[in-house]
């Protein structure tokens, strides 16, 4: 939304430093906080250099990238989740096993070949089949269970990045001078409701 | 020998407890030029450090998991993001809750104390609150008519908004002004005029002008995480920061009380406390003292200060400390609304929660079949993405790819959630005592609890879904499941759930039935005052903060009175 009433985030920082009576250190490690949301490129430290390269895969295929906005490899999902599993080794088991597994399914189905050789229309035949909890093969339950883990994890980095909230279009936790709600907005909800 | 260490100085009063009653209390003694020990159990708070409103999840690496991925499984308390608040489980301080009953107990160990995050939702009581028409649970010592000044002078210092409506359930006060309502509200407030209830702007302790030195919102919507420019009201940054430039206020952090010390005429002369950081026993001399403990932990402490002259603990010849306890009752439920979907992208957030809500709309209707009632919470809109908050719909879609995309940003910002607060009768299977089993990590005898919910709470959670399943209906949605399904049928919190603990160190007019008097100061105990929800008679379906800090103003004030007549 482009209105004169809104501020940029480092203007907030600013007020409410001026608010605050805070110090130029303070400001400025709050504003290198945001910039270091722009870091360099991610090196995996949990998983291996084909398991990361598999999850990355995988993560675009759940949230892949269109005509309007990048997808999931692009807001770096692999980092967050290869991060994550640096940390826990419960999440890193779920994971090497989610992969291995997945690796497996495709090798019996596609003559040896890993999930990540495997030709596009392969890997989302597997996924058509673990994707939907309810219609999934019950030997398959495993797959079902891991992809949900994936899916749930994929969907979080994804719209918790910078990406993913333009792709939402959120606006928020910024400051305003005013609270306002645009009237175009109530007209459109009114009109599609039952409430006229 | 154990050496018990005695500050030199004899404060005039020591007040246990920084929350909103504690706050309170600590900034009306200071401006009446008393000086004041001040007793947290938790560590200072330092809002430029603790406070974390204005991260965004993708600035801290874990985005909110905790540095151990918590979140995932299960083991993260509250939200990375959220204030330094408090806790359901903390180390060293256990509780424990008699077999068959379900209780959880919310405990904050901070300077500010739940004051920090808390939803800021300031109804004052009505008139009936105080003096039930009904015949069931008891009469206050004190009316609304004369409770309506310190509401008034509470609404004045903390800031609240809202608008003059009229209602008798929801009476009107000194307010701030209101807010707009959001789209998903504006839809809410057509479907209850059609259903006869009234929506009204909310009632809530952030500015929306300038007030004593406080700065005006800035609208980012994240109250709950803290507020840097104290813009949301909390007694840390209200109260207790301006107190300490004063000069009259001594504040002891990390300072877990024992036991209240009495003399012998009976009064009582000193707080024994635990010092966390070097557990060693200390002692604060005083002239008087405020326990603002919350409700269970000042019940507690005055259950754990026994003496040859109070061995049924101290101010409880009654034998009512502990007893009465209540909590608010809670039922949520969600809904699609396909009106909303697709709706055109604005900044939502103004004011954490709602910016409209419904007071209690059937009052005397007695075909309700159940007592009392509860107001309705509503929640909704463009929020924050956060990890976790596209789960329920990865759940209910499954898929991948292009079509949950699409999906998900199709219904961005198109739920509503109402939730349901309502009011607890006291009845004798809900209580707390002391544990004679347990210690906690100082050696203080921990609280055991017995909680149950009667048929009334029952029923009225049942009449809150039905109620929220109208209303999304109204909008054109789709019910999409209570917000606890494991608790079919009713579906009610679990006890303490909610986190309004109140009445176990009530008050009355008769000693033998109650533990304090209509100022709060003990019957039998005359320089001792509570000044949390525990001396609430009932827990009228009005969230306790804002009547902690009217009861709190009123009694600290008549203290000092009290003081200067040398009757204290």
């Amino acid at each position: 939304m482009s209105d004169e009433a809104d501020v940029s985030r480092r203007d907030l920082l600013l007020r409410i430093a001026a608010a605050m009576g805070m110090t130029a250190v303070q400001v400025h490690s709050a504003v290198a906080q945001e910039k270091a949301a722009q870091k360099g490129p991610y090196r995996p430290q949990a998983l291996n250099g084909h398991e990361y390269a598999t999850l990355e895969r995988l993560s675009g295929l759940i949230v892949p990238a269109g005509d309007r906005s990048p997808g999931a490899v692009e807001a770096g999902a692999a980092a967050f989740i290869d991060f994550l599993c640096a940390a826990s080794d419960e999440m890193k088991t779920i994971y090497t096993g989610g992969l291995a597994w997945l690796d497996g399914e495709m090798r019996r189905r596609e003559n040896g070949s890993s999930f990540l050789d495997a030709p596009p229309p392969a890997q989302t035949a597997l996924l058509d089949l673990i994707a939907w909890s309810e219609r999934a093969p019950a030997d398959l339950a495993a797959g079902v269970q891991f992809f949900a883990w994936a899916r749930n994890m994929v969907v979080d980095a994804y719209y918790t990045s910078p990406l993913g909230m333009k792709e939402l279009g959120y606006l928020g936790n910024s400051a305003m001078e005013q609270f306002r709600v645009p009237q175009e907005a109530i007209d459109y909800a009114v009109k599609r409701s039952p409430l006229e | 020998m154990l050496q018990v260490i005695r500050a030199p100085q004899v404060f005039d009063v020591a007040v246990i407890g920084s929350g909103a009653g504690g706050g309170t209390a600590v900034k009306v003694l200071t401006d009446e030029g008393l000086h004041v020990a001040l007793l947290e159990a938790g560590p200072m708070l330092n809002p430029a450090k603790d406070f974390k409103e204005h991260l965004l999840p993708y600035q801290v690496d874990h985005r909110g998991a905790g540095a151990h991925a918590e979140l995932y499984f299960g083991r993260q308390q509250w939200g990375y993001f959220a204030a330094p608040n408090g806790y359901w489980e903390i180390a060293g301080e256990p509780y424990s809750v008699a077999p068959g009953d379900e209780f959880r107990w919310f405990r904050s160990r901070i300077l500010g104390g739940r004051t920090n995050h808390y939803g800021r939702i300031s109804l004052r009581f009505s008139d009936y609150d105080f003096q039930p028409e009904d015949g069931l649970g008891d009469p206050w010592p004190v009316t609304y008519q004369e409770m309506s000044p310190w509401y008034d002078k509470a609404e004045g210092f903390i800031g609240v908004t809202g608008t003059k409506e009229g209602l008798r359930t929801a009476p009107d006060g000194n307010f701030l002004p209101a807010i707009p309502p959001r789209v998903h509200e504006v839809l809410i407030q057509k479907a209850c005029r059609k259903l006869n209830m009234p929506c009204i702007p909310s009632r809530m302790a952030m500015l929306t002008r300038p007030l004593h030195g406080r700065a005006a919102c800035h609208y980012c919507g994240q109250c709950g995480r803290g507020c840097q420019t104290a813009s949301a009201f909390s007694s840390s940054q209200a109260m207790i920061f301006p107190a300490m430039k004063t000069g009259k206020l001594t504040v002891f952090t990390g300072a877990m009380a024992r036991e209240l010390v009495t003399d012998a005429a009976g009064k009582v002369t000193a707080v024994s406390y635990v010092d966390k950081a070097t557990r060693t026993e200390q002692q604060v001399r005083c002239r008087a003292v405020v326990v603002a403990a919350s409700a269970c932990e000042s019940a507690r402490l005055l259950l754990n200060s026994k003496s040859p002259r109070f061995p049924a603990g101290l101010a409880n010849s009654s034998g009512v400390v502990g007893r009465n306890l209540t909590d608010s009752t809670g039922f949520s439920l969600s809904g699609y609304v396909p009106a909303l979907a697709g709706l055109p992208r604005y900044n939502s957030d103004g004011i954490d929660g709602m910016h409209v809500y419904v007071p209690w709309w059937r009052y005397g209707n007695g075909a309700n079949g159940f007592p009392r009632g509860y107001h309705i919470e509503i929640g909704g809109g463009f929020n924050m993405p956060q990890l976790g908050s596209f789960h329920g719909q990865c759940a209910r879609h499954e898929g991948y790819g292009k079509p949950l995309k699409d999906q998900l940003r199709e219904e961005y910002g198109a739920f509503v959630h109402f939730a349901g607060r309502g009011e607890m009768i006291p009845n004798r299977h809900t209580y707390c005592e002391i544990d004679r089993e347990r210690v906690d990590a100082w050696g203080i005898p921990v609280l055991q609890f017995h909680f149950q919910w009667s048929e009334n709470e029952l029923r009225q959670a049942r009449h809150m879904r039905e109620t929220f399943a109208a209303l999304i209906e109204t909008m054109g949605g789709r019910v999409l499941g209570p917000a606890s399904p494991g608790r079919e049928p009713a579906g009610i919190s679990v006890g303490g759930a909610i986190i309004h603990e109140a009445g176990t160190v009530r008050m009355g007019r008769d000693p033998k039935t109650s533990a304090l008097n209509q100022y709060s100061q003990a019957h039998e105990v005359k320089n001792l005052f509570v000044c949390d929800a525990a001396p609430f008679v009932s827990q009228p379906d009005k969230n306790v903060t804002l009547s902690i800090v009217a009861f709190a103003w009123r009694a600290s004030e008549y203290l000092a009175e009290e003081m200067r007549k040398g009757h204290v």
